[in-house]
């Protein structure tokens, strides 16, 4: 049995992290993940956590580092957000085409300018095409959770990718919850060792990286996709391992009192909270209301989520990042992308909120909802919208 | 649920208290979330922090609107912040003053019951320091029930470690001075 | 023509290895580089003061040490550069054009 304890959810983070004995961490401090980096280096400093903490100069540092040594054989891991991650930018997809298995959390946070240093999703939907798995946390336990599981997914031989567990900076990040934490032994069973599948060692040499060219770039990128898009599997399956051993239970795609619901909500991240007892609310008034929730962004959960919309009428997905000039928000047009064969498909309409820490609160869910409702009536097409933009 | 807003200055151990407060009620078998305002830390500038507690899973990630307690660690922040802005219409506002509640009401825009304690002497007469976030913690446990002493005590041993005696002692003594308005 | 044939790709995506990575050593060595050259160095013993600098400046590490202590270029992989003759100290390295 574990204990239950109040914690700092970023401190959370850096437990998890413990607890699955990471071997090197190499980080570069940015507000608001600092917090996680800086108790693992703590960690190591005074010898309750026996790893490498290399501090770099930058993030592009942070993660050539860890690729280093992942390839070298040692489970490694990494936390950023926002600049760090955009500077991060060209070495995220390398470290997915080596197929390195690093986990990173990304505690996101709205890119500059202008400089804004408050949640949103900005960051982490510039990276969505990068090749690494992607997570996304509702609250400090399954904070704690995806990151024991990331690693698990990561270092399957089926997998060898690298994820990124996503939790909202501040929101998350700053808040003190009650956090679940198991024993050792019990992260032990549910995490085994970590076998390389393959690894830079002098006795067997062996070249990671080479020239990819033309007649050999295609292949290389389409048994990127094809193991990324196969990790699915191995991920669902390592979350009802994770049940049956911890007794909390997690799915790609969650759906909340969808049953007979003629409007539905669909959001990422710690809002779904909100946006659960928003529902809650509208049902109570007679609101025929319900929601989906996405916890894997990729590979994405194209059949599970179309699964989730079966008989709804409308479809109110809520970004956190605006794709500026595009024809939707990121999720938003995804979502209507993957919907988009589907018979009897709801209307799929796309609701911006929440933009650099500006605060998703429960009058806006149903504000959604209500502008949905009117939208399906009228039969007018709306591609997306920023709520509550001041115009005047 | 409980909703708690404190309010401080940069540097008093505004989102200490929070924090204290959420591991107390988490101790209790409660369900807590203990948080800052978000953004930069500047010491001197008027901050807040909030609590919520709550018997089941709290599922509310906005700020907090509409607190039932407010706690005001710094009698100047009167003068500059709207403290019981957003209170709910049976709140109640725990002060670090001086002054009377009729001299309070008569000041500023407070009009739900209060409690009062001279937070800064106590602090300084046990502490030798103005920093009022664990006395004035005497002074909401005296007002409110959100949680129990004994569990505020022990989320004190384990921030404070070799200086939580002091700290408690500033505790208690809050919690024996302080005025409840009925 | 199919555009696979036109096109395509030297090995199937499920024949890479992961990652793309190359798991056999020194794969480099069957990739003979020789016949790139229009000129090859020829060494003047009489010059030559068995410093080196042709060995370890040989971008295409095609020079070995030889027994007598000089050092020859392997024509299996010398480009012909020249580096060699521009770097020696006593311009004891000639390149001759190849026939």
């Amino acid at each position: 049995m574990g204990v239950r304890v109040a914690m700092e959810v970023s401190i959370a983070a850096a437990e998890a992290a413990k607890l699955a004995d990471v071997d090197v961490i190499a980080a570069y401090p940015i507000t608001p993940q600092t917090h996680i980096v800086e108790h693992l280096a703590e960690l190591v400093a005074d010898g309750e956590l026996d790893a490498e903490y290399v501090p770099v100069e930058s993030e592009h540092s942070a993660l050539s580092a860890c690729i280093g040594s992942s390839a070298a054989g040692a489970r490694t891991f990494t936390a950023t957000c926002a600049q760090g991650l955009a500077l991060m930018h060209e070495i995220l997809f390398i470290a997915s085409a080596l197929r390195t298995p690093i986990v990173m959390m990304v505690v996101n946070r709205a890119l500059s300018a202008p400089i804004n240093i408050w949640n949103d999703h900005s960051d982490i939907m510039a990276e969505r095409d990068c090749g690494w798995i992607q997570t996304f946390a509702e609250n400090g336990q399954e904070v704690f959770d995806l990151t024991l599981h990331a690693f698990r997914v990561a270092e399957d031989h089926r997998v060898l990718l690298p994820i990124m567990v996503n939790l909202d900076g501040f929101i998350l990040s700053h808040m003190i919850e009650p956090i679940d934490i198991p024993e050792k032994e019990e992260v032990r069973r549910y995490l085994p060792e970590f076998k390389p599948a393959m690894r830079l060692d002098p006795d067997r040499p062996i070249s990671m990286g080479p020239v990819g060219i033309p007649e050999v770039y295609t292949e290389a990128k389409k048994q990127l996709d094809e193991a990324l898009v196969a990790s699915k599997g191995p991920i669902i399956q390592a979350w009802d391992e994770f049940g049956k051993i911890f007794g909390r239970h997690y799915k790609p795609v969650e759906t909340y009192r969808c049953e007979d619901a003629e409007v539905l909500l669909l959001t990422m991240g710690s809002i779904s909270e909100t946006a659960m007892t928003a529902v809650d609310i509208m049902r109570e008034k007679g609101v025929s209301v319900g929601l989906i929730r996405l916890r894997l962004w990729r590979p994405f959960p194209l059949d599970e989520l179309r699964a989730a919309v079966k008989g709804a009428d409308t479809l109110a997905v809520v970004d956190r990042a605006v794709s500026t000039g595009g024809p939707g928000g990121p999720v938003c047009s995804e979502v209507r992308s993957a919907l988009f064969g589907l018979p009897n498909r709801p209307k799929v309409l796309g609701f911006i909120a929440g933009l650099g820490g500006r605060d998703v609160t429960l009058e806006m869910f149903e504000e959604m909802v209500n502008q949905s409702i009117e939208y399906a009536k009228e039969g007018k097409e709306q591609f997306y919208e920023l709520v509550g933009v001041r115009e005047l | 649920m409980i909703e708690i807003r404190i309010h401080g200055r940069g540097g008093q151990g505004a989102v200490t208290s929070a924090e204290i407060v959420a591991t107390a009620a988490i101790e209790e078998g409660k369900y807590a979330q203990g948080f800052p305002s978000f953004g930069p830390e500047r010491r001197g500038a008027p901050v807040t922090a909030f609590v919520r507690v709550d018997d089941k899973p709290i599922r509310l990630r906005e700020k907090v609107y509409h607190p039932d307690i407010v706690v005001v660690l710094d009698p100047t922040l009167l003068e500059v912040v709207d403290v019981a802005e957003g209170l709910k219409d049976n709140g109640m506002v725990v002060i670090n003053s001086t002054q009377s509640e009729d001299e309070i009401k008569s000041q500023y825009k407070i009009r739900s019951r209060m409690a009062l304690v001279d937070a800064t002497k106590i602090a300084l007469d046990n502490l030798g320091l103005p920093i009022t976030n664990t006395t004035m913690l005497g002074a909401l446990i005296k007002a409110t029930s959100v949680v129990n002493i004994d569990s505020i005590n022990r989320a004190i041993d384990r921030r404070f470690g070799p200086i939580a005696p002091k700290n408690k002692m500033a505790l208690e003594q809050a919690y024996k001075e302080t005025r409840v308005e009925q | 023509m199919k555009a696979s044939e036109k096109t395509g790709g030297i090995i199937g995506w499920k024949d890479l290895e992961l990652g793309c990575a190359l798991i056999e050593p020194g794969t480099s060595k069957g990739f003979k580089t020789g016949d790139w050259r229009s000129q090859r160095p020829v060494t003047d013993k009489e010059k030559c003061i068995r410093c080196g600098l042709c060995w370890i400046l040989c971008p295409d590490m095609a020079y070995r040490p030889t027994e007598d202590g000089f050092f020859d270029s392997d024509g299996n992989y010398c480009k012909g550069c020249g580096i060699c003759a521009r770097e020696c100290p006593t311009d004891a390295i000639a390149m001759i054009r190849e026939e």
